[in-house]
């Protein structure tokens, strides 16, 4: 057995409270961020046991995923919506847990108001009823989605049961081409790992590509991890981890700092530690990419063709019935194909820079007669840069309307709906059948490729937007 | 919450011979606006199941009369996509005891560990044998011997053993929780929590 460690093991190790013989370990869980969705029965569950929230100081609760995205200072029109969000409105006062809802200054969708306040931390265990909670692994954070009753788990006792993963390190290494963001680079991984590809392993992103990208670049391919079947991935935290951390509301400061950055300093993988599985990936072959099936595996680089099915690993059928679902072809080109809705927005790219990513290409243009845009900031706080960056002028001159923060389109709880049979070019992070809508088809890409079809009308390669401005 | 103690079943198997089923298919966003576990099997599989207008898709395996039983048969990678534990209590709520696949989502595995749910993986060759024995006989029986880990096709007496940790394997045989076990330990919780360094 290595004495040699893994970022992953050092935090994962220094949170197990008990290790069950063939079972699981017991895990204590340092932050636990919880939403209006996936509590409810949670709660319940608490109150038909008699027990109390355990730590309410180490929860957060925040209303994001069934809110409306416009006039949200009035009432909440649906009723069974308005019933959710009351329900975790007076669970939270119940147990004393600090809730950011709907019109609070702090709301905003759950893995980007988490950050923002610096409640997500290096080394830290942390937990959501959400499966893009690994969006918090970019700090090198153990941080991963679970169900509803591993909710009322962790609300009880502060712990969860999971057997250890398997460890994986993905590395990429060289640099990224113009034009090609983090979003490409995750969509890029899945591509070749397939949405299987991670099931029961724990990634770790290392290489030069990770090394330089921002904390919030990090942050969406960590989002996307779920979306290769790993239930997280992580990067090792460095100083522009440790710079964005520090002086955010609930940082540690003074001592405590001194003390949690002893710890921070540690979380790297120790050189010669062993993975279960590695791969490495050259950045140069990575393009702008955009999905054309119902499963975040199935994306392409955005010049290139639909897949043969007999090209394809898997089956043949389920991949046909894909296309079908699409009204794609085997072979066809993704370039030109028109499109209806434009989405911007999510926990995968609802952040700052890809608003200003969003802006550069639209700055000038207008948006196209046929598109429909959903511009949803991930939080307040994105909401309140947009307007001082200029952001917002530059998107009203292009013909854009701004919205208010939530998860909006990606998951269509709320009235932000694609229509059946329309395209949707979405920053989010799935395109399975009527993820946006019932009918709905969904094209994954990044904030330029977005803009890209929003001023065009139809899948467009960004980089002939961008190659126009550079002359 | 309680559930069914789950031994030996023995019944016939619903087949779902695709891939990559994810859980925004077993129970669509739009149903989880409930805050009480109530219902969700009226609509497990609701665009699959069921038109626009509300009127049964004919060609659907849960519309088909020759089919039933309490075992859900599904391809590989079952369940990926959101951790909504809707799914699984939608695949519990509608008379599901067991999900068969030769693959599954982590999260899905788990949540449905946790409600009593029985996942059981298969090899693919095994898989292809259960799809075919419902094929040829949709009252083909298949019996999932949990004591025994093994899962095997009557018809055919063709069997195959099947992994579970122990620890769940005893929670599930006698229908306890996580949360049961947890309390009992809160002592060596608060303990531990007293030198967490975050």
């Amino acid at each position: 057995m290595s004495s040699k460690k893994t970022l992953f093991d050092k935090v994962w190790d220094s949170h197990v409270v008990r290790s069950i013989e063939n079972g699981p370990d017991v895990l204590f869980i340092d932050r636990h961020l919880v939403h209006e969705v996936t509590s409810p029965v949670a709660f319940l569950g608490l109150k038909n046991r008699g027990i109390d929230v355990l730590h309410p100081e180490k929860t957060f609760a925040t209303a994001d995923h069934n809110t409306p995205t416009i006039n949200q200072h009035l009432p909440v029109q649906d009723p069974l919506s308005a019933n959710q969000l009351k329900a975790l409105e007076e669970n939270s006062k119940e147990h004393g847990i600090s809730f950011w809802g709907l019109g609070h200054e702090k709301n905003g969708i759950v893995h980007v108001i988490g950050p923002e306040y610096g409640i997500t931390q290096p080394g830290a265990t942390i937990v959501c009823g959400d499966s893009h909670t690994s969006t918090h692994g970019a700090f090198g954070a153990i941080a991963f989605g679970i169900g509803t009753s591993e909710v009322e788990m962790v609300l009880a006792t502060q712990c969860i049961m999971q057997a250890k993963p398997k460890s994986m390190r993905i590395n990429v290494e060289g640099a990224l081409s113009r034009g090609v963001t983090p979003k490409d680079v995750a969509l890029y991984i899945i591509s070749k790992l397939t949405t299987s590809g991670a099931t029961g392993y724990f990634v770790e992103y290392a290489g030069e590509v990770f090394r330089d990208m921002t904390m919030e670049g990090r942050m969406t391919v960590c989002n996307l991890s779920i979306e290769m079947g790993a239930r997280g991935g992580m990067i090792a935290p460095d100083a522009t981890t440790f710079e964005y951390v520090k002086g955010r509301e609930f940082s540690p400061k003074d001592e405590a700092l001194d003390k949690a950055m002893a710890y921070w300093e540690t979380l790297y993988t120790d050189e010669g530690a062993p993975f279960d599985k590695e791969i490495t990936f050259d950045a140069a072959h990575i393009e702008p990419m955009i999905t054309y099936g119902t499963n975040p595996g199935m994306g392409i680089g955005i010049s290139n063709d639909i897949p043969m099915a007999e090209n394809v690993e898997g089956g043949a059928t389920t991949y046909r019935k894909s296309l079908q679902y699409m009204n794609f072809n085997e072979g066809d080109s993704m370039m030109g194909k028109d499109i209806d809705f434009v989405f911007l927005g999510s926990c995968t790219n609802g952040r700052i820079e890809d608003f200003r990513a969003f802006a550069s290409i639209v700055k000038g243009r207008k948006k196209a007669s046929n598109v429909t845009a959903w511009l949803v900031p991930g939080s307040h706080q994105v909401e309140a840069a947009i307007k001082d960056e200029g952001i917002l002028d530059i998107l009203h001159e292009s013909g854009f309307e701004l919205r208010e923060p939530g998860c909006s389109a990606c998951l269509a709880m709320n009235d932000d709906k694609v229509p059946a049979g329309k395209y949707a070019v979405s920053t989010s992070n799935r395109n399975f059948e009527g993820r946006q809508g019932p009918g709905s088809r969904t094209l994954l890409a990044s904030p330029l490729v977005a803009a890209a079809a929003a001023v065009t009308g139809k899948v467009t390669d960004p980089r002939e937007l961008m190659e126009m401005e550079s002359v | 919450m309680a559930y069914d103690k789950f031994n030996i079943l023995t019944t016939t198997g619903v087949p779902l011979p695709i891939e990559n089923v994810d859980t925004d298919q077993i129970i669509p966003a739009r149903f989880l606006k409930a805050t009480e576990r109530k219902g969700f099997g009226d609509n497990l599989f609701r665009d699959w199941r069921y038109n626009p207008d509300g009127t049964p898709k004919q060609d659907f395996v849960l519309n088909n009369p020759i089919y039933g039983g309490k075992i859900l048969v599904g391809g590989k990678n079952f369940g990926s996509g959101s951790s909504r534990e809707h799914a699984a209590w939608a695949v519990y709520d509608y008379g599901f005891r067991c999900v068969v696949s030769s693959f599954f989502a982590d999260i899905f595995r788990n949540n449905c560990l946790n409600i009593g749910v029985l996942p059981v993986q298969v090899s693919p060759e095994f898989l292809h044998k259960i799809f075919s024995a419902i094929e040829a006989d949709p009252k083909a029986q298949v019996e999932v011997n949990l004591p025994e880990q093994a899962i095997k096709i009557l018809a055919t007496d063709e069997k195959e053993s099947f992994d579970i940790n122990d620890y769940k394997k005893v929670n599930i045989l006698n229908g306890f929780d996580d949360i049961d076990y947890l309390m009992n330990i809160k002592d060596q919780i608060s303990e531990f929590a007293q030198d967490t360094p975050l």
